[in-house]
């Protein structure tokens, strides 16, 4: 008998607006999020811009000594995880605990705070040997990543499986697709799933500076996130949280809760080519695509939208539009395929939840996100990408995908609520 | 992928060990067997004025001796010794990669660190210089994916990759999401778990846990069990391994060293090792029920052994609660006594011994400990023989994971 799994709530925290409410107001306006960079000072740098988030977690209902103890990534899946309890109404105190999981992605976890620390602690860089009596007595918070998710863990009271996932760019996509499999293998009836990153500090801007992953659009932000358009040139680094409940079919329909979509399928492959090359056919993308519709029992041609990686660099938007007409064949030019990496820019580990979260907006909202900034078709990117504005459709199964650095390949699937398996 | 296929079993049929006490599974398991302790003073550069003074660090590892150097340019400690410790476990395991389905092999680490030397490095070139002068490679070697990705491109494993970055129990997560993955359908994954955490900023990044052991005498300074346990000891290191289809690996004729039979995690907080005792019995029990295993026939237990008295304890009485009486009798040993703990590397260390200890019925002692004040039979001073069938390894994390693995020698 095989157990289906429900989304019932959603959290957000993104660049442009914290909320679900907000955060899907900035994507149905098809506005952008990214601007000249404000947490550091960013000169000297190839690219100074980012989406950054203007996130007060004092209004978010976190108090000071867990503001205190807890890193900025931390702090978003704090606030996105309890806004996602409350959309859920689940009543926390009343569920088994030993059956709540929790499963969260981070790419570069506490670095932020690590490289603020280390600066105090090296002299700023003058010395190898570091003087440990400068060093922040929660330091070991930032340098374990399982901070992330023991933390979201403490707040919502779980002692089932508590994982945090780290598969770079895909983290996101694959920390819900284990929670997803948690679920659906009976070890856990509950699960609090999703990402967050918050990368925006010099040692993140800096690496991709050197390989030039990220934009040089540095007079133009608003503009700066350009994915499958022809004149992109690179990526808008972002950071934010996005936390999902999923949630056994059956107990959710028990308790009486909304089942916004269904978790259909999800898979992830290593392309085994390069740690942060792509090939140009795709093939380990479309791989993963194809097992995660077999694992829905959805046929590619039942795809109604694909919520794309997109990043922008000319790269990645070639290898994923390949990938995509490799699995959906001519069913590809005929469905609707969108960044919000456009709006919202790419926070590493946490956007593939974000993007997620977005596509379960879009299945209760009927509304397909727009790329905004997209003009100028590019003929190596030659597929239906929404430009810049929002479109209404009736979304029976999305498709999520995500690309990332280390050659992981993932995809999920969603389905509409109470569609039979 | 697909939900779990009825039928399909997973087997360990490879063992890569690099560990403080060993390069190689045999002069591991010999230092092992012999209860030899290696816990010795830090001697990595910058560490000298650090108030951490005693850990466990690989020694007898040439890096370049084991990995190409396109390979060692780009990655750090951590996945060198990733890389070295999958090769072991491959040539072990003698898999013909030619014959596998292309996307036949994955691939799962656990890290708990990260590339912390290559980090702290780039970082003092972009404090200390400026931001051109941060490397290319540095994007891809501290973060915590940098093995999985490594290993999977290095070896051509186009399989399900993933990666948990975890504490010390996810070293055991690891292994069971290997274990799920072929349950899935996937025929082969390498999977373990490798730390290098003894760069001089992530050694200061480890002093605030409070559990941390800052004595300054090799022999007394980890203690697990005794009545003198001040904490743990850090340590780098760890194990992969070659986990397969039982089916697949019977039929290519493989030496099947171990079935992993059953596994199951709980979370009961950061530090709260009064909680944990239920936790760990928890997850013990679920451990015991996927593998279909009676509390009786656990033949050895692999102690997490955190070297904290009130930590201790919660083990023994998890121990208790989950096993019954038989916690009386069975044998309970913690060789990391002699190397130290390698976060998520520490219970793939644990694994390998424990794999081991079946093949040779033999229990490796816990080195450096002569004193017991908890009520169980901790095998300490020398190797005992026994007829071993089932082992269980357990584990706990700093940041409040805890996880029950149970392995079974194959029939």
């Amino acid at each position: 008998m095989t157990r289906r799994v429900a989304v019932t709530g959603v959290g957000i925290v993104a660049p442009g607006g914290i909320g679900a409410p907000a955060f899907w107001e900035l994507l149905t306006a098809g506005r952008t999020a990214t601007r000249g960079i404000t947490l550091f000072d960013p000169a000297g740098f190839r690219s100074r811009i980012a989406a950054e988030c203007d996130f007060d977690p004092a209004a978010c209902g976190l108090d000071e000594a867990l503001v205190a103890r807890s890193d900025r990534y931390v702090q978003f899946a704090l606030a996105a995880a309890d806004e996602a309890v409350r959309h859920a109404g689940l009543d926390l105190a009343a569920l088994d605990p030993w059956r709540l999981a929790v499963s969260l992605g981070t790419a570069v976890g506490g670095t932020t705070r690590l490289e603020h620390d280390y600066t105090a602690v090296s002299g700023r860089g003058a010395h190898w040997a570091v003087d440990h009596r400068r060093a922040d007595p929660h330091l070991h918070r930032a340098f374990s990543p399982s901070t992330l998710a023991s933390a979201v863990a403490e707040r919502v009271g779980a002692r089932g499986p508590v994982q945090t996932v780290s598969t770079g760019c895909t983290s996101g996509l694959d920390a819900i697709g284990y929670g997803f499999q948690a679920i659906e293998d009976g070890r856990a009836d509950l699960c609090v799933a999703g990402a967050a990153d918050s990368p925006i500090s010099p040692i993140t801007v800096a690496c991709f500076d050197a390989i030039h992953a990220t934009s040089e659009r540095n007079d133009d932000p608003a503009h700066a996130s350009r994915p499958f358009d022809a004149d992109r040139d690179g990526f808008v680094l972002g950071e934010g949280g996005a936390v999902l409940i999923l949630e056994e079919l059956g107990h959710a329909r028990r308790r009486g809760a909304q089942v916004l979509c269904e978790i259909g399928g999800f898979a992830t492959f290593g392309n085994a080519y390069h740690m942060t090359g792509l090939t140009q056919e795709g093939r380990e993308m479309s791989e993963a695509i194809d097992r995660a519709l077999a694992h829905a029992r959805v046929d590619g041609s039942e795809i109604d939208y694909v919520n794309a990686h997109g990043s922008g660099t000319k790269q990645n938007d070639r290898h994923e539009t390949a990938a995509v007409k490799r699995s959906l064949g001519s069913h590809a030019y005929a469905t609707p395929m969108s960044s919000i990496k456009s709006m919202v820019g790419h926070s590493l580990g946490a956007i593939g939840a974000i993007e997620l979260a977005a596509c379960v907006l879009a299945m209760v909202h009927h509304v397909v996100p727009p790329t905004a900034n997209y003009e100028t078709p590019d003929p190596e990117c030659d597929l239906d990408y929404v430009p810049r504005e929002a479109r209404p459709a009736r979304l029976r199964n999305v498709l999520s995908v995500g690309s990332g650095f280390g050659g992981f390949q993932s995809a999920v699937v969603l389905k509409r609520a109470g569609v039979a398996a | 992928m697909t939900a779990i296929l009825p039928g399909r079993r997973a087997v360990l049929t490879g063992i890569g060990v690099i560990a403080p006490n060993g390069v190689g599974a045999d002069d591991f398991w010999k230092a092992t067997r012999e209860g030899r302790s290696v816990l010795g003073p830090v001697t990595r550069e910058g560490c000298e004025q650090l108030p951490l003074k005693v850990a466990g660090q690989v020694s007898g590892f040439d890096a370049e001796e084991a990995v190409e150097g396109r390979y060692l340019v780009q990655t750090d400690r951590f996945t060198h010794y990733a890389m070295a410790a999958a090769d072991l476990a491959l040539e072990d395991a003698r898999l013909d990669r030619e014959g596998q389905p292309p996307f036949g092999i994955g691939v799962v680490t656990a890290a708990g660190s990260g590339g912390g030397e290559f980090g702290q490095r780039e970082l003092q070139q972009l404090w200390g210089q400026g931001p051109q002068f941060v490397g290319p490679y540095q994007s891809i070697a501290w973060f915590y994916a940098a093995s999985t990705g490594q290993i999977s491109i290095r070896g051509g494993f186009k399989g399900p990759c993933a990666v948990v970055a975890s504490d010390e129990a996810g070293g055991l997560d690891a292994l069971a999401h290997a274990v799920r993955t072929v349950r899935r359908g996937t025929d082969t994954v390498v999977v373990g778990a490798a730390e290098a955490p003894l760069a001089p900023y992530s050694v200061v990044c480890q002093l605030g846990y409070p559990e941390l052991s800052l004595a300054t005498d090799p022999e007394r300074a980890y203690l697990p069990f005794s009545p003198k346990a001040s904490g743990f000891v850090p340590a780098e290191g760890g194990a992969m391994f070659v986990v397969e289809d039982e089916s697949c690996a019977r039929q290519r004729g493989a030496r099947i060293r171990a079935e992993l039979a059953g596994h199951a995690a709980t979370f009961t907080g950061p530090s709260a090792w009064a909680a944990s005792r239920a936790g760990l019995a928890h997850a013990i029990r679920g451990a015991l029920e996927e593998a279909r295993c009676a509390p009786d026939e656990i033949d050895v237990v692999f102690a997490d052994a955190l070297g904290l008295p009130e930590a201790d304890r919660a083990e023994v009485l998890a121990l208790a609660d989950a096993l019954g009486e038989h916690a009386e009798f069975v044998p309970v040993t913690a060789p990391k006594a002699g190397t130290g703990r390698a976060y998520c590397g520490a219970p793939m260390i644990d694994t390998a011994a424990a794999v081991l200890a079946m093949e040779q019925s033999l229990i490796p002692p816990t080195p450096n400990v002569t004193e017991i004040c908890h009520d169980l039979d901790l095998v300490t001073g020398h190797a005992r023989a026994a007829e071993l069938r089932t082992a269980l390894v357990l584990s706990r994390g700093l940041m409040g994971s805890n996880a029950a693995l149970v392995l079974r020698r194959p029939y």
